[in-house]
Order: C-alpha cells, then sequence, then structure tokens
C-alpha cells in the first residue's frame, strides 16, 4: 500500500454543515436535497436523469436496514468516472458513499447495500473525468433502518467481525470487465442504536476507509459513512490484466482497526 | 440449571422498566432517560438533536399512556380463552399486522395455572392487551401470577408484560433476551406506537427479563412443573420453548407458524436445524405462537418445514449463479404464496434476511 487512504472530514456527516448555514437549514425543511446539493457539491450544475448514469432501488424496501442499491454507468471502459458518490436525502448522515476509480477498474457497475432511515430520495451522483456531474435518483419507500439492529446474531456478529470474503464471476458477454463481490464482516454501528439498558447511545463503529487494487493497479476507493449496511457488501467489476494478479481489499474502520484480505484473480467464475 | 437471576445492576434495569416503585409520579416528567442521554463523540447538532427529540417524545408519551390506561381507561374486557388441556389456557392471537383495531392482538398467549401458582406465556402486543390477559386469567383463578414467560423479543409477544408489574411476578426469558430488547427497544416502542396509535399503545412500555435462562430451568407452579429450554439462534437468537410435562403441552412461541407465513429474524440454517430436534421432542400437543391454539404434534411443523426448505434452496441456488438480493427478494418463494395468510407482508423480507445469512456459507 503506497497510497495514503485519503479522508474527507464531512463525510458521513453532512449535517454538521448544514446545521452551521441556517438560511440553507430553513430550504432544506421541505427538500434537504437544496442544502445537500450545496454541502456536498457546491454550486456545481448537476445534470438529471440524462442517460449517463442509472440506479436500481426498491420502491418499497422489505429491510430498511438493507436496502439493495445498482449504479450503473454508461459508456464502458473508454468513460470510467471519477466518482460515485451516493446518498440519501433524509438519512442523519445522508451522504453513504463516496467511491473514486482507478485504472484497474473495469466499466463501472456497482453494487451495494444501504440503510435507509425515512421515506427518502435516493440519489447516485457520477463524476467524470472531464469534471461534469451526472445524476440517477430514485424515491425508496422505507424507514428506521439507522436504528434498526445491525445483526439477527449477536454473538456471531461479534465472534465474525473483520472475516472478509471476494466472489468472482465470470465476466459478462462480450465485456473486458469482471465482477467481484466483497463482503466484510463488520456491524458498522449506525451509533443511532440506544441501549435502553443503559441509556447510552451504541457508540458508532463502521468502516471510513476501503481500498481494493488489482495488483498494484487502484479498482476503486471508498470513504464510507454510518448508512452503509452492517455486513458491507459491494459488487464491483474491474478490469483483468493478466496471469498471478491478486486482488487485494485493505479497509479501516472507526476504532483504528485495519483488515486486510488478498485473493488471486481467477480465470472463471468461482461459484 | 436453575434459573439465573439476571446479572444486570438493578439501575441499568431501571431504564428500560422504573417499576412500580420507582416510577415517576403521575404526570411527572420522565428525567432519568432523557438526563443520562450522552451526546455521541462525534455528533453533530442537527443528528444530536434528531435523536434526542425522538426519544423526549417517546418518553412522554408513553408518560402520558401510564396515567391513562391505569386510571381513565375503558373497563377492561378479558380476552376469549380456550382451556386445551387441565388447567392450559390459549388465547389465539388474529393473523394481522398490528393495527389499532386489533390493539396488537396478534399473537397466541397462554398460561397455566398450577396448585400454587399461575405463570403466564406471552403477554400480547400492547398493554390493554396485557390487562385483558390478565382479566382473563382473573376471571379463572385468583392464584398469584409468579412467572411471565416471555418466548422471544417480538413485540406481540411481550408488549403486554406491564400489565402484570403489580403482581411482582419473575418476568423470564432467554439469556440473551435482554440484550436483544436493549438494542431494539427504541426503534420497537416508536414503530408500534405508530402502528396501534395512541389509543391502543397507552401504557405500554417494556419490562426487560428479571431472570435469564442460560439453558433449561424448571418451573414449579405446585404439583406441575414446567420445563423451559433457551433454543439456538432460529426464529430469533432469544427463543425459548416451554413444555408443560403435567399434559404434555409444548408451547413453541414463534419457533412454530401455522397458516401465518413464518418470520425469519434470526437463522435459517439454525431454524431448520431446531426443527429437527423439536420433532422428536415427546409431546402430546403443541401450542404455536400463530395459528390456531392447539395443534397435534408433530404434523404442524410440516408446513414451515418446507417453506423454510424452499427458500433456503431458492436462495442458495440463486447466490450460486451470482444473482443478487434484489433479484431474489422478488422471485425466491412464489410457489409458497397460496399456502400462507400474510405471505406479502413477510416473504421478501425472510428471503433478504436468508439470502444475506447464506451468502456467507
Ligand atoms: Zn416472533
Amino acid at each position: 500500500m503506497t497510497e495514503r487512504l485519503s479522508r474527507r472530514s464531512v463525510l458521513g456527516f453532512v449535517g454538521a454543515a448544514l446545521s452551521s448555514l441556517p438560511i440553507t437549514q430553513a430550504l432544506a425543511e421541505d427538500d434537504p436535497w437544496l442544502g445537500l446539493h450545496q454541502d456536498v457539491f457546491g454550486n456545481r450544475p448537476i445534470a438529471e436523469e440524462d442517460g449517463l448514469v442509472t440506479l436500481e432501488a426498491p420502491v418499497r424496501a422489505e429491510d430498511a436496514a438493507l436496502v439493495p442499491l445498482t449504479v450503473r454507468v454508461s459508456g464502458g471502459d473508454a468513460s470510467r468516472p471519477r466518482s460515485l458518490t451516493l446518498l440519501i436525502d433524509r438519512n442523519p448522515a445522508p451522504v453513504v458513499a463516496t467511491f473514486s476509480f482507478g485504472e484497474g477498474a473495469g466499466e463501472v457497475v456497482l453494487a451495494t447495500r444501504v440503510r435507509v432511515d425515512a421515506y427518502s430520495n435516493v440519489r447516485a451522483v457520477v463524476e467524470t473525468q472531464a469534471g461534469s456531474l451526472h445524476m440517477a435518483t430514485r424515491y425508496v419507500k422505507a424507514s428506521g433502518g439507522c436504528s434498526a439492529p445491525a445483526l439477527k446474531d449477536s454473538e456471531l456478529a461479534e465472534a465474525e467481525l473483520g472475516k472478509m470474503r471476494l466472489r468472482q464471476f465470470a465476466a459478462a458477454p462480450g465485456s473486458t470487465s469482471r465482477e467481484a463481490q466483497l463482503m466484510i464482516r463488520h456491524p458498522n454501528h449506525s451509533g443511532l442504536q440506544m441501549n435502553q439498558l443503559t441509556g447510552y447511545y451504541i457508540p458508532a463503529k463502521f468502516i471510513t476507509d476501503l481500498e481494493v487494487r488489482r495488483g498494484a493497479a487502484l479498482v476503486f476507493r471508498m470513504e464510507g459513512g454510518i448508512s452503509l449496511s452492517a455486513d458491507p457488501n459491494i459488487r464491483f467489476t474491474f478490469r483483468p490484466a493478466g496471469a498471478d494478479e491478486v486482488l487485494t481489499a485493505v479497509a479501516k474502520d472507526t476504532d483504528g482497526r485495519v483488515l486486510r484480505g488478498s485473493w488471486p484473480v481467477k480465470s472463471g467464475d468461482d461459484s | 440449571m436453575r434459573i439465573a437471576a439476571i446479572s444486570f445492576p438493578a439501575t441499568r434495569r431501571a431504564m428500560v422498566d422504573p417499576g412500580p416503585q420507582l416510577r415517576p409520579a403521575v404526570g411527572a416528567k420522565l428525567r432519568r432517560p432523557v438526563a443520562r442521554l450522552g451526546r455521541p463523540p462525534h455528533w453533530t447538532r442537527r443528528q444530536a438533536l434528531s435523536g434526542t427529540l425522538h426519544w423526549l417524545a417517546l418518553a412522554a408519551s408513553a408518560g402520558f399512556a401510564v396515567r391513562a390506561g391505569a386510571q381513565d381507561g375503558p373497563p377492561v374486557v378479558p380476552l376469549e380463552v380456550t382451556e386445551i388441556a387441565s388447567g392450559v389456557f390459549v388465547h389465539q392471537g388474529a393473523y394481522a399486522l398490528f393495527a389499532p383495531s386489533n390493539r396488537g392482538d396478534v399473537a397466541n398467549l397462554s398460561f397455566v395455572v398450577g396448585r400454587d401458582a399461575v405463570a403466564v406465556i406471552d403477554t400480547g402486543g400492547s398493554f390493554a392487551v396485557g390487562q385483558a390477559l390478565r382479566a382473563a386469567i382473573r376471571a379463572v383463578t385468583d392464584k398469584p401470577i409468579r412467572h411471565v414467560i416471555n418466548t422471544h423479543m417480538h413485540p406481540d409477544h411481550l408488549f403486554g408484560n406491564a400489565a402484570f408489574a403489580e403482581d411482582r411476578p419473575d418476568f423470564i426469558g432467554h439469556h440473551k433476551l435482554a440484550q436483544a430488547l436493549a438494542a431494539r427497544a427504541d426503534r420497537y416502542l416508536a414503530v408500534n406506537a405508530q402502528l396501534l396509535g395512541s389509543e391502543a399503545f397507552a401504557g405500554t412500555r417494556l419490562i426487560a427479563p428479571t431472570r435469564a435462562v442460560h439453558d433449561r430451568a424448571v418451573i414449579d407452579l405446585g404439583g406441575r412443573e414446567l420445563i423451559l429450554e433457551a433454543q439456538p439462534t432460529a426464529h430469533t437468537d432469544n427463543d425459548l420453548t416451554v413444555h408443560d410435562t403435567a399434559t404434555g403441552t409444548l408451547f413453541l412461541g414463534d419457533l412454530l407458524f401455522m397458516r401465518h407465513i413464518p418470520a425469519l429474524d434470526g437463522s435459517i440454517r439454525g431454524w431448520l436445524a431446531l426443527i429437527d430436534r423439536l420433532e422428536r421432542v415427546d409431546a402430546k400437543r403443541v401450542v404455536p405462537g400463530h395459528g390456531p391454539p392447539i395443534a397435534a404434534w408433530p404434523e404442524p411443523m410440516q408446513p414451515q418445514k418446507r417453506y423454510l426448505e424452499t427458500i433456503s434452496a431458492e436462495v442458495r441456488r440463486m447466490i450460486k449463479e451470482g444473482r443478487s438480493i434484489a433479484e431474489a427478494a422478488t422471485t425466491v418463494g412464489l410457489s409458497e404464496k397460496d399456502a400462507w395468510l400474510l405471505f406479502d407482508a413477510f416473504n421478501a423480507r425472510n428471503v433478504t434476511a436468508a439470502f444475506a445469512e447464506l451468502e456467507w456459507e
């Protein structure tokens, strides 16, 4: 690991900026997006639903603590974006995560699972290499995802914390990209769950940084927040380059824990 | 092993239930939980505010509700119960989701009368339902209610606990029940207050277990013993079964759903493994958590077993084929649709939970 994992202080805690800007806040009463746009992207214009980025999300979430999202960026390898930011307007921490892509990335299809705390717009904003912003938005009916308990079996969750797994899938026909799914056992506590026996909130404990590389080449780097579901699960694409390649993942959490995994790139489907 | 007292210090327990002696006077502000509300270290003002106000609102509504429920409420109508075996009474809950009209009366509730005492098994989805269950018990017997057993953490089974506080019983649960409730109480109270509406929810508060069953425990009601067993993770991670050996009646809580589609909130692998074990338990009859008040044994386990096996086989296949959790949620288990009530309310959620579990195999 040669590159330092960067960090953006507001990530996951955009509310801080919001509450210090009374005017923005007043506007945000009706539509939080107005303030969010300003706080995260400044005055930069964002093209909406222009086809460059698409977002799949369920209209009604079955489990608010585990809402699957899939983002597709059109145009193939040539138009690999600079970054992708996922936002949930009405979550306590609206920025779910920001992914930035490197030369190891394939055409961008990225799927993950998020917590949705209230009926809310969910957004995927892509920044192209040229610096333009493009957004797709879906309205999701879900509630209470941020305060829902992280995992169903508390003992198992504790015992397996930090375990990583990578699944690899066969290339889609006609695609030069490969697909893989990274799974991390981590409670990704939102800190919004109050322990009724003690009267205190369970402190937030979540993955802040994640970097995936193919050999030395960056596939993606993620800066995450509390709106990512427990047991973070990211399906992504990468561009295979040759023989004896290794995919590596390094994740860091709020407790300073560093989790690492590495897997040889397989020639076909591992399932 | 006998029941061991749970190890929470009294002050911590008080955060969930102050108990009659600690409960604030009517109209008094609920101070303690609020005063101790810490602001998490890197919490923004907006986040802290939203959390705090939420809890304040909850505490206030619960406080006022106690007054309404305890003094000014409508007369309590006893729940309808059936004596399914000598001294064993069961109230059948509705096949429904929480709604103001059913007050959260959607799970089967039971009580067993011994020579000296009464044990209650699950208390219903609200203080009002708990009161109505208590009235049904009092219509049958004056014996003291010494034990209130909760088969697991779900609100429809234990939100009526507070109605029994005046009896000063042992509130008994699986050793993981206290922790499971602690993590969920805030959300359970908020969601159910909303679903039931202020009238039906009035007086509802959580009472954490005062006694934990770690493995197996025996309760003596005088001339009849109840055997309590803490089960491994299945429907939830805190399922407790009760066996009345005098009549051979097995209370399975939500380890058995009949007609009502099973709801998965624990482990599908654990549940299927436990079913294999439970089927070998020698009992004359069972009481499911949802379904008719009485059933023969072990045949009624078959439909649930088939449902869980179907879900698990189809989910495993989708995982193997590299399909997504979103796709699974809309396609798995559809062959079971006509076999169950409330299928649309629970199936996709069960599939989602099963997928998140089985992809780690
Ligand atoms: Zn249940």
